[in-house]
């Protein structure tokens, strides 16, 4: 294990979407300011840096985590992939496209968050049913929605919409 | 889920890219289509009979009456972007590179004066750039303008008195966020703390918290319409009931963002905020900033993160940052953290309502007589006291109720100043009006249905004048009661209410009638001033609403709006409502809502509130579009070779009419405007790009007798719902929940929807879970999102909406706001089925499953202070607070002589509280000890004293004291006894603790667990110490938490 000083820079090198990146921070740093502001990634929205609101949720080798909870330096050698990583060259991916469909979103605000989490989601259980997902969407406050176009939007990438799961 | 009515219908993505065709000559029955068939018969009937009403230049509006967008649920344009995470909040906005960061220290109390400031040592800290305290800002800032004039001046930093937790009372700037947040710790701040007032009843005749005012109450009028007094003597029947409103917030996502700049050679500040409007409040920015308004530029960012009316409160700091910058002579950015949200950004208002209601034998109401009282919060701040006068001419719900009483008190506490907040003004009034019509059919022994139905404005009233002067512009109210009814299947909710009943469950149903008002009347809030200092002021009135569209050299069309959006869509509507006007794809037209009041048109009506957008904006858009269309069709019938009246437009051309080979690409006639000025007609005019200024004249001044159309547009919605409560948790569930609205023409209802759903979402909070909780001492309490509790998807019900839409005659499009509305009839159509449920008269909310358990308990009996059983400590005197209580005991080796001079040497003592810095003696048997706190998120220094009282050696002794620290302030007080035992000594211990500031916002929930620990950690080491065994190093946070506690020295 590294030993990191307080105060002191240090370079913490992990790839983000596919890419291998790198910057200096300090211990304290967290993941989500080192990801907005050294890294320019604003995808990755910040709503409460207190863990509750699932703004932040991205994914670190394969599992969904807040970026508001983590520091910097506890990323290094890892693989990250958040919201930005999700549209293809051709458009939007499914999920995305079934948010637009269903009214899924209004500010947008959360919904890097959301997405990022339904994604991990999805890889995990691609069956998961209605009250699974809102299980997990319960990670996350969207004051715009009402969830009800999320719930639908999951629901049509999950396959549920017709109860079939 | 069940979507009804008007909103089934959904295009695909590709379905509407695709389609571009229209038919100019369709007439009404389009309209009549998209309506769908439940809607056949009056509301078409009523369309066309006010369909020649439209603003029009010449009589080629018939294209966007019958246009193929308005009125499909039309994916939004937005959501590409924002979906790959490239939306530009103001957070991702560039910051120049000269930029400081700017943090505030807040009020750890409610209530003190500020007897000094000690910057010195946060000014030398790395990377700070300045310390800014309130006696700077005076320099350079003057008070905000008030709509109540009173001597209680506002600014952006505390000046001399701190009023409530979190208020701003100095502004560290620095090179990062980080080293601006470490230097607020060393800020040292002496208060003398003032007697806290948190109550708005007894905030009436408490101290006045401004030193200027008599007394806290700072605007009382009575209003009378009709004759009130008469119907209440003559009134079969008086039904009275006192409701009050809790404090609430919309709370969006995203926190307040300010970059501010100034430069002194042009004296001018540049400000980018993501404010929301209204833009009455740049005038009070640009005053406070002591400039005139053209050299204070305020720009909004592309996208919002929510706001529901929030974010107006952005506007002090807007001033603050000013200064700042000012000061610092560079760019400052500041961005809010979700407790500096949580606890000072802004609130709706609690209110005490006392609401009479006089009734003839039948049931009809004949007058209403309303005694409210308004807590604002320390300060009447703009747009205060706007929340109570909003719905004046409403007050009588969707009601034909000719005789009106309203006494109006404003009050001030030691609370946040409250604002603009989703449903302003509305669910203070509509929780005590439909509980009580509830309570009034319970007296009558009638259903409350039926009490409501022999009371509603008649649909052949309509447009009807209220008695306190609204004008209720149009609706079938009965007849929307009747197809919710019907459509809702309320027979077949009874139906389970019997059933649940019969298997001995707790099962309600609950209804609300409400009206919805959208596009405030400026003058509304002038109602608050008597009909002479009116007359002195002038009149206020109207809500202008202006937008701009061009075309531009290619061709493309172009729009821009002052509407302020905050997530609802805007631009995916507006690009619908030009799209019909042009008879185009909406793809080709682009909307921008970045506002910038140095180069866009706006007025003081201009932003983001008051449902304004689908009357409003979208109006104006459409009356833009229509004239500069009259304008390209001057320069296509040249073109063309035939006479401007023949000019139609279809399939992104524009054609001859009856000849639709004569025909050119909608933008070659517009670039020639560009490309070619000469070559076009005169009567043309120059440059392609119309400003239209909407304006609404229904909404004039209040006149002499306090009559106000405070509102252009009145939706209804009528709401009813079953819940079933849990006879063990209190929890309340909602079985179904059916909303019916009738907002007039819906301009793309899948977006309507999506408003219903989110403002339901936020009323279902409001009545179930949210709460900005204040302490009797006036801490918050509600610092976190784990402690104010917004709906999360597990919490959110089936929603079955309903659709109506008698449009309304007074606004462009035929559309009503409609956004806000189930933040008025949520609450209490929620609190109306609990108490059918419960069979109580509840009157507050939330109906949190603790508040009900209260409700149908009684309050729990507050914990025994002398849980020893061998001897009885003297209960704690300090109980006047929320506060933390325990009691216990523990047994230590050692004879009570031993434990008690290890209590009495500071040296011993030291080592005994776990990780405590220092501990010195300040006099006999007092001392300072020096301790690091952190508990939940926050962590911090302080300064603890304490001081041993009423000894009794070696029997028992009493700590009194306090700590103080950037993490907030504590006092308290426990009792020692020390009992001899077989096996030693037996101590027991009682305490009470209060606390306030940041540790009392997030660590509530904490706190009863980390107080329990820490004092098992004290006695496990004063075990040791008695025991001579070496006690282990210092521990971490918790560990401190003892000494703060008032437990261990």
């Amino acid at each position: 294990m590294r030993y990191l000083e307080a105060g002191k820079r240090h370079t913490v090198r992990f790839t983000l979407n596919g890419r291998a990146v790198e910057g200096d921070a300090e211990p304290r740093l967290l993941l989500s300011d080192f990801l907005r502001q050294t890294l320019g990634a604003f995808g990755t929205h910040v709503g409460c840096e207190h863990g509750s609101c699932g703004a932040c949720t991205i994914q670190m080798d394969g599992k969904a985590v807040r970026s508001c909870l983590l520091y910097a330096v506890q990323v290094e050698g890892k693989a990250l992939t958040t919201v930005e990583n999700l549209a293809t060259p051709d458009g939007l991916n499914e999920l995305q496209a079934a948010m637009q469909k269903h009214h899924g979103l209004q500010c947008g605000f959360c919904t890097p968050g959301i997405l990022m989490s339904l994604t991990q989601l999805r890889e995990e259980e691609p069956n998961a049913d209605e009250a699974r997902i809102r299980d997990v969407l319960s990670g996350h406050i969207c004051r715009c929605t009402g969830y009800d176009g999320i719930v639908k939007a999951a629901l049509d990438v999950f396959g549920d919409v017709f109860g079939k799961n | 889920m069940t979507v009804q009515g008007a909103s089934r219908k959904k295009l695909s993505v590709s379905a509407w890219t695709r389609e571009t065709s229209i038919d100019v000559t369709e007439g009404p029955k389009c309209w009549k289509h998209r309506f769908g068939p439940s809607l056949l018969g009056l509301h078409v009937a009523y369309w066309a009979k006010h369909e020649n009403r439209f603003p029009s230049v010449n009589n080629s509006t018939e294209i966007s009456q019958n246009g193929k967008w308005v009125g499909q649920s039309m994916p939004r344009v937005e959501d590409p972007t924002l979906l790959r995470g490239l939306g530009r909040f103001a957070d991702d906005l560039p910051t120049p590179a000269n930029a400081c960061h700017a943090a505030f220290l807040r009020s750890p109390i409610a209530h003190g004066e500020i007897s000094t400031i000690d910057t010195a040592a946060a000014a030398a800290m790395p990377g700070v750039v300045a310390v800014i305290t309130g006696a700077d800002l005076l320099q350079y800032s003057a008070p905000f303008i008030t709509g109540v004039k009173v001597d209680a001046p506002q600014y952006a930093l505390a000046i001399d008195r701190v009023r409530y937790v979190g208020e701003p009372v100095a502004m560290v700037l620095a090179r990062d966020r980080y080293l601006a947040e470490d230097a607020l710790d060393a800020i040292v701040v002496d208060y003398q703390a003032l007697p806290p007032v948190v109550d708005p009843v007894a905030a009436v005749d408490a101290p006045a918290l401004h030193p200027g005012t008599d007394g806290n109450v700072l605007h009382d009028r009575y209003f009378r319409y009709g004759d009130p007094e008469d119907a209440f003597a003559t009134a079969a029947h008086v039904v009275e009931g006192t409701y009050s409103y809790p404090r609430n917030s919309c709370t969006p996502m995203e926190c307040f963002c300010v970059i501010a700049d100034y430069d002194p050679g042009a004296d001018a500040f540049e400000v980018m905020a993501n404010f929301q409007g209204p833009y009455t409040l740049h005038t009070i920015m640009a005053r406070s900033l002591k400039v005139p308004g053209n050299r204070m530029r305020l720009k909004t960012p592309p996208f919002s993160g929510g706001s529901y009316g929030v974010k107006q409160a952005v506007f002090p700091y807007v001033v603050a940052l000013g200064v700042a910058a000012r000061i610092a002579g560079r760019p400052v950015k500041w961005l809010e953290d979700r407790l500096e949200h949580l606890a000072a950004a802004t609130s709706a208002t609690n209110r005490v309502t006392t609401l009479r209601a006089a009734l003839d034998v039948d049931g009809r109401v004949l007058a209403l007589d309303y005694d409210q009282l308004e807590d604002c919060g320390a300060f009447l701040r703009a747009p205060e006291p706007a929340t109570i006068y909003r719905m004046h001419g409403n007050m009588t719900g969707a009601y034909a109720i000719e005789n009106l009483a309203i006494h109006n008190r404003v009050v001030v506490t030691n609370k946040t100043p409250t604002g603009l907040m989703r449903g302003f003004g509305g669910p203070q009034i509509y929780f005590p009006l439909e509980r009580l019509m509830d309570k009034a059919a319970a007296r009558l022994g009638l259903d409350p249905l039926e009490l409501r139905r022999r009371n509603l404005v008649p649909t052949a009233a309509m447009p009807y004048r209220t008695a306190p002067g609204a004008l209720l512009d149009s609706g079938d109210y009965a007849g929307s009661i009747d197809r919710a009814v019907r459509d809702g299947g309320l027979a077949e909710l009874i139906a389970r209410r019997d059933s649940a009943r019969a298997a001995g469950r707790m099962y309600g149903i609950g209804m609300a009638v409400v009206v919805e008002p959208s596009i405030s009347n400026m003058g509304y809030i002038t109602t608050l001033l008597s009909p002479e200092q009116r007359e002195r002021s002038g009149p206020k009135n109207g809500a202008l609403a202006t937008a701009t569209v061009a075309f531009d050299p290619s061709g493309a069309i172009s729009v821009a709006v002052s509407s302020v959006p905050q997530g609802q869509g805007h631009r995916t509507v507006l690009a619908q409502v030009v799209a019909d006007v042009f008879a185009c794809d909406p793809g080709e037209v682009a909307v921008a809502t970045e506002h910038d009041t140095a180069k866009d048109p706006w007025t003081i009506a201009s932003g983001n509130y008051a449902s304004r957008f689908a009357g409003a904006v979208a109006g104006a858009t459409h009356t833009a579009a229509l004239q500069l269309r009259d304008r390209l069709s001057l320069i296509a019938a040249a073109d063309l070779n035939i006479p401007p009246e023949d000019v139609a437009y279809g399939n992104g051309r524009i054609f001859a009419r009856g000849n639709p080979d004569n025909s050119l690409p909608l933008g070659r006639s517009a670039a020639k405007a560009h490309w070619s000025p000469l070559s076009i007609p005169d009567a043309a005019g120059a440059g392609l790009r119309e400003t239209a200024f909407w304006n609404m004249p229904e909404l004039a001044e209040p006149d002499e007798g306090d009559r106000i159309n405070s509102s252009g547009a009145y939706g209804f919605i009528f709401d009813y719902c079953g819940v079933e409560v849990d006879p063990e948790t209190y929890a309340v569930r909602i079985d179904r929940y059916v909303t019916m609205h009738d907002a007039g023409r819906l301009l793309n209802p899948m977006l309507a929807d999506g408003q219903i759903r989110g403002g339901f979402a936020q009323g279902m909070g409001a009545a179930l879970l949210e709460e900005l909780c204040y302490a009797p001492d006036g801490s918050f309490q509600a610092g976190t999102l784990a402690d104010y509790l917004a709906p999360t998807a597990m919490e959110i019900p089936e929603l079955t909406i309903l659709h109506d839409q008698s449009p309304s005659p007074f606004t462009p499009l035929g559309a009503k706001g409609l956004g806000e509305g189930n933040c008025m009839s949520t609450p209490v159509c929620i609190a109306n089925a609990v108490a059918d449920a419960v069979g109580e008269d509840l009157t507050t909310l939330p109906l949190t499953r603790s508040n009900l358990a209260e409700i149908l308990l009684g309050e729990e009996a507050p914990e025994s202070a002398s849980a020893s059983p061998s001897t009885p400590a003297p209960t704690p005197t300090l109980v006047d607070g929320h506060a933390l209580h325990g009691s216990g005991g523990t047994l230590v080796p050692a004879a009570p002589v031993e434990v008690w001079e290890l209590l009495l040497d500071d040296t011993k003592l030291a080592a005994v509280i776990p990780g405590c810095h220092a501990l010195t003696m300040t006099g006999e048997n007092a001392y300072r000890a020096d301790v690091t706190l952190g508990v939940g998120p926050v962590k911090g220094r302080f300064v603890a004293t304490v001081a041993l009282q009423d000894l009794d050696a070696p029997r028992s002794l009493r700590l009194v004291g306090g700590a103080a620290g950037p993490l907030g302030t504590s006092r308290g007080e426990g009792w020692l006894t020390l009992t001899e035992t077989e096996g030693g000594t037996q101590i027991d211990y009682t305490y009470t603790v209060q606390i306030s500031g940041k540790v009392a916002a997030v660590g509530g929930r904490m706190m009863d667990g980390a107080a329990r620990a820490l004092i098992n950690q004290f006695f496990k080491r004063l075990v040791s110490q008695v025991d001579g065994r070496e006690v282990e190093p210092a521990q971490g946070l918790l560990a401190r938490l003892l000494s703060w506690l008032g437990i261990g020295p």
